[in-house]
């Protein structure tokens, strides 16, 4: 008999006494009445506990914030889907000669081409405000998994709009067969006498722009 | 395909691996609790997450109701696991993930051995997974020629000092700051000699030392936490990064995970994503999550293949009092909130799962009969605190006493001759069939007082009774029990004058 076989039955048998299936309880809260003013400063708050850096900006300010957050970096990845007219003026920087590499279907950047750039910006698919969680689903504005995680530096991308309170709501944005990664921000260990160290093997800084509007 | 077995009703087989002590739990514990360095690091660990876990689980004014769904839906992946492993299968394969059965520990080392072979690699880089140390597969990889390196901080240190892991959620916690600086000067090749013993220095050495590994691996092996039966979505659940590396860069990804690990559908995903952070860590949420559903093509490893484990749950399954213990998502609080495993730490109950849901599931997955898991059911004081942690209301303490019954019984089954236990029971029951009886007993008392010896201590018994006294004494019985005493007050002439009256007991003796 296959291991398979062998195995389900073993496990049919163990349940021989037909074991009833339980109603599951869902009175857990599944939505929350906040607004979005609200959100962001629940997001914020939780980032900032997790040591991630955050602000707040106005649509048609993100490419100047964009350009400050990249000033004296040096080179840069970016997704191909996300709006590349973002970083007008943080090209105008280094006097036209971009420092931006971009990750695109048929020009895939190599892991050793990620490990040599210094920061990557990605946009994300939804946020949990309560957990201080951004979820990114491999959407165009977002790559590839390994672009937000060989570089040092995650600069990301979170709508207002795509602002929930708590999980349920976020989840139920959101197709469980995309690869998914959620980040609460940026890597850390408690694995030495407790004590908390922001940045491990993933990114070491997470900057996060929330965009209103 | 589903609906009722008709096959031969089987016996329960158990799983092999790294789920036994080796010695019996009190002689382990013993000899643990002399370490000071593991109680003070311990005392630390434990005091520490358990504040931070009630923090943020009083933050949630919603925490019982989670509990009691988080309870409900393993509860209900118990009772159709044969048909969600179908369905989790269909949907992983159909996205390109591959399946494998293992039976047990031994079956599941060979297929991951040889997975990697296909691929040509002698090394693999590992995310901490418990279902891997279940197995012991380092060791196995190691025989095979074929190198693992852990990339979590903690089961780094460990690896790096051929130590063994004492806490599921923080494996090196028994180490401290200047131990790991030692371990990392002393193993890791090309470490900046003047390394100090800054938890920050010491995370930075690691990241050194790994990123290479990193880059280059083309083989990856990792545990899940949950596995979604209407998509075929794995997730794995982690801090450092190191997870995401793994998953994200290597060709080919191995998954090893116990069969129970199933939810039903990625709804379920909100309630367990809310109780496994916060009982854990004591954080909201835990800084990565990674979640795949087969092969994705152009992101991520394109071999993806998945072992489902058996190794003695299905025995486990199979005992209706103790499947619960099934439903346990390894977060560890447990551990945390025991008093016999802070003062013991995690070596003493020698199975891969230590504290509170070691001492239940261990036996479970081996059998009670197993070398000497039948002394873990007894490694508790039965406080309950266990039970009023569990995120999905494990009822730990009602299980450890359906396991010290099962022993019993398995040890009353292999000895035809009656134990001390069941000679001390029928003494006892003709003792207190009547009282005639019992005064007869109560003769004996003074016995005892000479037993105990000038201190009115008795601190050593024998036969079975040895266990008691090994780490109590008992004050020395009184000289005459409350009978006699009554006997004499009432019937001494002197005595008050209410008590002249003849007492009857009653069956009318005295
Ligand atoms: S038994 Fe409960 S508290 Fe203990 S590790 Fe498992 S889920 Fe957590």
């Amino acid at each position: 008999m296959s291991a398979r076989d062998e195995i389900l039955g073993r496990i049919r048998s163990a349940l021989r006494d037909t074991p009833s299936v339980p109603e599951v309880p869902r009175d857990y809260r599944r939505s929350s009445e906040l607004g979005e003013e609200e959100l962001i400063e629940l997001l914020t708050d939780r980032l900032l506990d997790y040591k991630a850096n955050v602000v707040v900006e106005q649509a048609s300010a993100v490419p100047r914030r964009l350009a400050a957050l990249l000033e004296g970096t040096g080179r840069y990845a970016v997704p191909h889907g996300l709006d590349q007219s973002l970083f007008a003026e943080a090209d105008g920087f280094d006097g036209g000669s971009s420092r931006r590499v971009t990750d695109a279907p048929g020009h895939r950047l190599s892991v050793e081409e990620l490990d040599a750039v210094d920061a990557v910006v990605t946009g994300s698919a939804v946020a949990v405000a309560e957990t201080g969680t951004i979820i990114l689903d491999a959407g165009p504005d977002q790559g590839r998994r390994v672009i937000s995680l060989v570089p040092d530096r995650h600069i990301c991308i979170v709508r207002a709009g795509d602002i929930t309170a708590i999980l349920p709501e976020a989840l139920r944005r959101l197709d469980a067969a995309r690869p998914q990664t959620w980040i609460s921000g940026p890597s850390a260990t408690s694995d030495i006498e407790l004590e908390r160290v922001e940045g491990v093997h993933g990114p070491r800084t997470l900057d996060v722009v929330i965009v209103r509007g | 395909m589903s609906g009722t077995f008709l096959g031969m009703p089987s016996l329960p087989v158990f799983g092999t691996g790294n789920l036994h002590e080796h010695e019996p739990f009190p002689k382990a514990a013993h000899r643990e609790l002399g370490n000071t360095q593991l109680r003070a690091n311990l005392g630390h660990a434990t005091g520490t997450i358990r504040d931070k876990r009630l923090a943020v689980v009083s933050e949630l004014p919603d925490w019982e109701g989670l509990r009691e769904a988080g309870r409900a839906i393993k509860e209900s992946v118990m009772a159709r696991l044969p048909d969600l492993l179908e369905k989790f299968e269909a949907n992983f394969t159909a996205r390109g993930g591959k399946i494998h059965w293992a039976r047990d520990a031994g079956e599941a080392n060979a297929i991951v051995a040889s997975l990697i072979r296909e691929q040509g690699a002698d090394e693999v880089v590992k995310v901490k997974s418990m279902a891997t140390q279940e197995i012991g597969l380092n060791e196995y990889l190691e025989d095979q020629g074929i190198a693992a390196f852990e990339t979590d901080l903690a089961e780094l240190i460990v690896q790096l000092d051929h130590d063994k892991p004492s806490h599921i959620l923080v494996p090196a916690i028994h180490k401290n700051r200047t131990q790991v600086r030692d371990i990392f000067l002393r193993e890791m090749e090309g470490v900046d000699p003047d390394l100090t013993n800054e938890p920050a220095r010491l995370a930075a050495a690691a990241r050194a030392h790994l990123r290479r590994k990193f880059l280059s691996a083309k083989v990856a092996v990792s545990g899940a936490n949950f596995a979604l039966a209407d998509s075929g979505t794995l997730a794995v659940v982690e801090s450092e990064g190191n997870g995401r590396m793994c998953l994200t860069l290597p060709e080919t990804l191995i998954t090893v995970m116990g069969v129970e690990k199933l939810l039903p559908s990625w709804e379920d995903l909100e309630v367990f994503m809310q109780l496994l952070p916060r009982s854990s860590t004591g954080e909201r949420m835990n800084p990565y999550t990674s979640l795949w559903t087969g092969v994705t093509p152009d992101d991520g490893p394109q071999n993806v293949h998945l072992v489902l484990l058996d190794n003695g749950r299905s025995a486990a399954l199979a005992d209706e009092m103790g499947r619960s213990a099934l439903h346990c998502i390894r977060c560890s609080a447990c551990m945390n909130v025991c008093p016999v495993y802070e003062r013991t730490g995690g070596h003493a109950y020698g199975s891969t799962y230590p504290g509170p849901i070691g001492a239940i599931l261990s036996p479970l997955l081996t059998g009670i009969t197993a070398e000497e898991n039948n002394s873990l059911p007894y490694a508790s004081s039965l406080c309950g605190a266990c039970y009023d942690a569990c995120p999905v209301k494990i009822n730990i303490p009602d299980i450890l006493v359906h396991l010290r019954g099962e022993d019993v019984d398995s040890k009353r089954g292999k000895k035809k001759l009656p134990s001390q236990m069941d000679l001390g029971m029928k003494a006892a029951s003709w003792a207190l069939s009547s009282g005639r009886n019992l005064g007869l007993v109560e003769k004996a008392l003074p016995l005892g007082r000479l037993a105990a010896g000038p201190d009115r201590k008795i601190t050593k018994l024998p036969g079975i009774a040895a266990g008691w006294t090994q780490s109590r004494d008992i004050p020395a019985p009184p000289g005459q029990s409350f009978r006699q005493w009554w006997d004499k007050e009432h019937r001494a002439p002197a005595g008050p004058a209410e008590s002249t009256a003849p007492v009857e007991g009653p069956e009318g003796e005295s």
